[in-house]
């Protein structure tokens, strides 16, 4: 078993197929959206490859130390940034190829028009612990 | 108050189930009433320790079974089945037990789902702490249960099964170390002991031996802040003499019944590693010899490229590079193998880099720590920072 962490962007992934602004869709398309990601957490849940999925705001600023004593400096909002996460999921699923089709089957999420908008997601592997056996 | 001795209150789980098959129970229910009745166990027994906990824990996981049956509706056919099983006679603990390890790491199993079901129904784990050791969440290690149980929900349990098969996912156990609150280690160690108390298979000996071998170098392999030593680095009277006189022990009784297997060739490159009190005495030519026969055994890409690193060791860092190169360098390790051996060969500036282009490849944070500081100090050296 391994674990991924499947990154969705706001910016920063190349183009989708179907990619058009959010505001741009119906409601009902939106909800749509909504409840493909919930059914598709569900389904990880019952095959027991669920571990996390969080939404993020755009928010936030960078942050960093400016010495000691001073405050730490921001640096933001992140208008500028070019890359911008949105949310992530993490699956601990048997294989690589387990992973992609899972992420696969996320970016199918429907979207403008009811049609999947087969977006780039990011995937990554976890740094796991050393194994006992390494000779 | 006492403290339940949570070890004993395992080994009986595999026992609990199987007597409830017997008596009738299908197993994913037999399963779930006996975790159900272990779970009662450990918040009860420090307040009330019984004074026959195996009778108890039968009695409590039989009540719960009967209560589930009844709640799905099937009290009479249960019933009918009760007043028709067969009192058990020639069947021994021993035979349910190995029976489970069979039936736990059935062939149509994914490795995860036998890993958890194994844990649960022979390790008497609860699905909370399995959750808690491969960090994930309860609610999907229960499923990944469930799922499984359902997998094999057609098998019997008497079906004959591949001790190969239970091997593997006991040596993944093992392998998976020390990660979350509970010491996998230590737990496939005592799983593969019971399989050995109930088996004379020399491969099952041959595992053991080299769980315990390597176990015995645990005090040494990481530093109190987690760094890691490597075996050539390792302070060598922190080995548990113990574990390893019984390690060598083991696999001496297994090599003498000539029928050798992956596992007691792993063992014994171990057990040489073990013989050496300092790393200058490590007697690599025979180490070379039991990676030959690995290499037969299992024609493993991995079991050739660790040979390629022993042959650098016994022939000389150039030889090993020669071996390596004809390995594919996507193998895991190959590109930290090629740093050590170009830095056994003196090449310390093309060690360095490969060192750094190792660390990126790594897939765990203390190995990519250790080849990042692997680099810094040849890089320093080398004059190249």
């Amino acid at each position: 078993m391994a674990k991924y962490l499947l990154l969705k962007h706001y910016r920063g992934a190349p183009k989708g197929v179907n990619d058009h602004p959010m505001h741009e869709w119906t409601p009902e398309e939106v909800t749509n959206h909504i409840q493909y990601m919930h059914d598709w957490s569900a389904r990880l849940e019952q095959t027991g490859e669920f571990v996390d999925g969080q939404a993020l705001s755009p928010d936030g600023t960078f942050v960093r130390s400016d010495g000691e004593g001073r405050p730490p400096i921001t640096d933001g909002p992140f208008a500028e940034t070019k890359d911008l996460i949105a949310g992530w999921m993490v699956i601990d699923v048997d294989s690589w190829e387990r992973a992609l089709e899972v992420a696969g089957e996320l970016s199918a999420a429907p979207g403008y028009g009811g049609k999947p908008i087969h977006e780039w997601l990011e995937i990554r592997p976890f740094l796991t612990e050393p194994p006992t056996v390494t000779e | 108050m006492t403290s339940v001795d949570e070890t004993l209150l395992r080994a009986l789980v595999p026992t609990v189930i199987g007597v409830l098959v017997r008596r009738g129970a299908p197993f994913a229910a037999a399963e779930d009433a006996v975790q159900e009745a272990l779970v009662k166990a450990l918040t009860s027994w420090p307040d009330d320790p019984p004074a026959h906990p195996r009778a108890w824990l039968v009695t409590v996981a039989w009540r719960s079974f009967i209560d589930a049956s009844r709640s799905e509706g099937a009290r009479r056919d249960r019933e009918l089945r009760l007043e028709l099983e067969p009192e058990p006679g020639a069947v021994s603990d021993a035979d349910d037990t190995l029976q489970l390890y069979f039936l736990c790491a059935h062939p149509k199993l994914t490795s995860s789902s036998a890993v958890a079901l194994t844990l649960r129904a022979v390790g008497g784990l609860t699905t909370r702490q399995i959750a808690r050791a491969y960090l994930v969440p309860e609610a999907t290690m229960a499923q990944r249960i469930s799922r499984a149980k359902r997998t094999i929900a057609d098998t019997r349990l008497t079906e004959p099964g591949d001790p190969a098969t239970v091997l593997r996912v006991l040596y993944l156990v093992f392998n998976e170390g020390y990660s979350g609150d509970l010491d996998l280690a230590a737990e496939a160690i005592r799983l593969t002991r019971q399989l050995a108390s109930v088996s004379a298979d020399e491969e099952v000996a041959g595992l053991l031996a080299l769980m315990l071998l390597h176990h015995a170098r645990r005090p040494a392999r990481r530093l109190p802040d987690g760094t890691l030593v490597p075996l050539a680095e390792q302070d060598r009277s922190l080995w548990d003499t113990g574990l390893i006189a019984e390690g060598v022990d083991l696999l001496q009784g297994a090599l003498a019944r000539d029928r050798l297997g992956e596992f007691q060739a792993q063992a014994a490159i171990a057990a040489l590693h073990a013989d050496a009190s300092r790393v200058e005495e490590t007697d690599w030519v025979q180490i070379v010899e039991w990676y030959d026969e690995l290499v037969r055994l299992t024609d493993s890409p991995i079991a050739r490229l660790n040979r390629a690193v022993a042959v650098g060791e016994a022939d000389g860092p150039r030889a090993g590079l020669a071996q390596l190169d004809e390995l594919d360098p996507a193998l895991p390790r190959h590109t930290a193998a090629l740093a050590h051996l170009h830095e056994r060969a003196g090449d310390r500036r093309v060690a360095a880099a490969l060192y750094a282009q190792a660390a990126g490849l790594a897939s765990n944070t203390a190995e990519r720590d250790h080849l990042m500081r692997q680099a810094a100090r040849l890089g320093q050296s080398a004059g190249l920072a």
